[in-house]
């Protein structure tokens, strides 16, 4: 089974690697993916991450499952943040754990493409001119079409 | 049901969630959006063009022809932007 958080407290990496992992020694590849908030142009004061309390656990599960189903993964973890957010903290953890790489990399992707388009989360960045939505990129709902 | 707004449709709205009575004529996911559309401009702003809105109904996505009952949770909210 999946672990999946939805928390506004940070996360360890280091430890989420070694729980994921745990002690199975067939295990021979843990990717990780790491979301962090971005400033672009060096004016965000801080981005608030809102989601749907219940949906959001449900969609990452079951994108999680689906993930498991399509590649022999011995561990899947994901932890994704809510609240207030500064510049550079981080906001989404992937951990993947497989026999081989390829099955961890790919999964990873795949959880990360289909949180981006599914999971309901909205980003609101605050500068010091006020407030706004993140639009949404018709990429990410492209990046989808890759695993069909 | 429970009706639920997120992110820009919660703000044009002005209410995160409310309990709304389902009219018996009523009976799609589309259908329900032309009834709150008539409520106030806020509603009517929210959910004028729904090609930029998503839809869950018990807390799963679907299509605006998705059938409803009084009892489901419909909720309302732009494309999402997480990760």
């Amino acid at each position: 089974m999946p672990s999946i958080s939805v928390q506004s407290d940070d996360f360890d990496i280091a430890a989420e690697i070694a729980s994921t992992r745990g002690d199975n020694y067939d295990v021979g590849a843990v990717v990780t993916f790491t979301g962090t908030v971005r400033d672009v142009g060096g004016t965000l004061t801080n981005m608030t991450l809102e989601h749907y309390p219940g949906m959001t656990e449900k969609e990452l599960t079951r994108i999680a499952i689906e993930a498991e189903g399509r590649w022999p993964l011995h561990g899947c973890r994901v932890i994704h943040r809510y609240g207030t957010l500064a510049p550079g903290d981080n906001i989404v953890l992937v951990v993947t754990a497989s026999r081989h790489r390829h099955a961890a990399f790919e999964a990873a992707e795949f959880l990360m493409d289909f949180l981006k388009s599914k999971a309901p989360f909205w980003k609101k960045e605050t500068t010091p001119q006020g407030g706004d939505w993140v639009d949404a990129k018709e990429t990410d709902e492209e990046a989808l079409k890759r695993w069909q | 049901m429970q009706l639920v707004y997120f992110s820009r449709v919660r703000e044009q709205i002005g209410l995160g969630d409310e309990l709304f009575e389902l009219p018996n004529d009523v009976s799609t996911v589309a259908e329900l959006v032309a009834v709150l559309a008539e409520r106030s401009d806020g509603y009517a702003t929210a959910l004028s063009d729904m090609t930029f809105i998503r839809v869950a109904v018990n807390q799963t996505h679907v299509g605006l022809d998705h059938p409803l009952k009084n009892s489901d949770e419909v909720a309302f909210f732009p494309p999402v932007t997480g990760g």
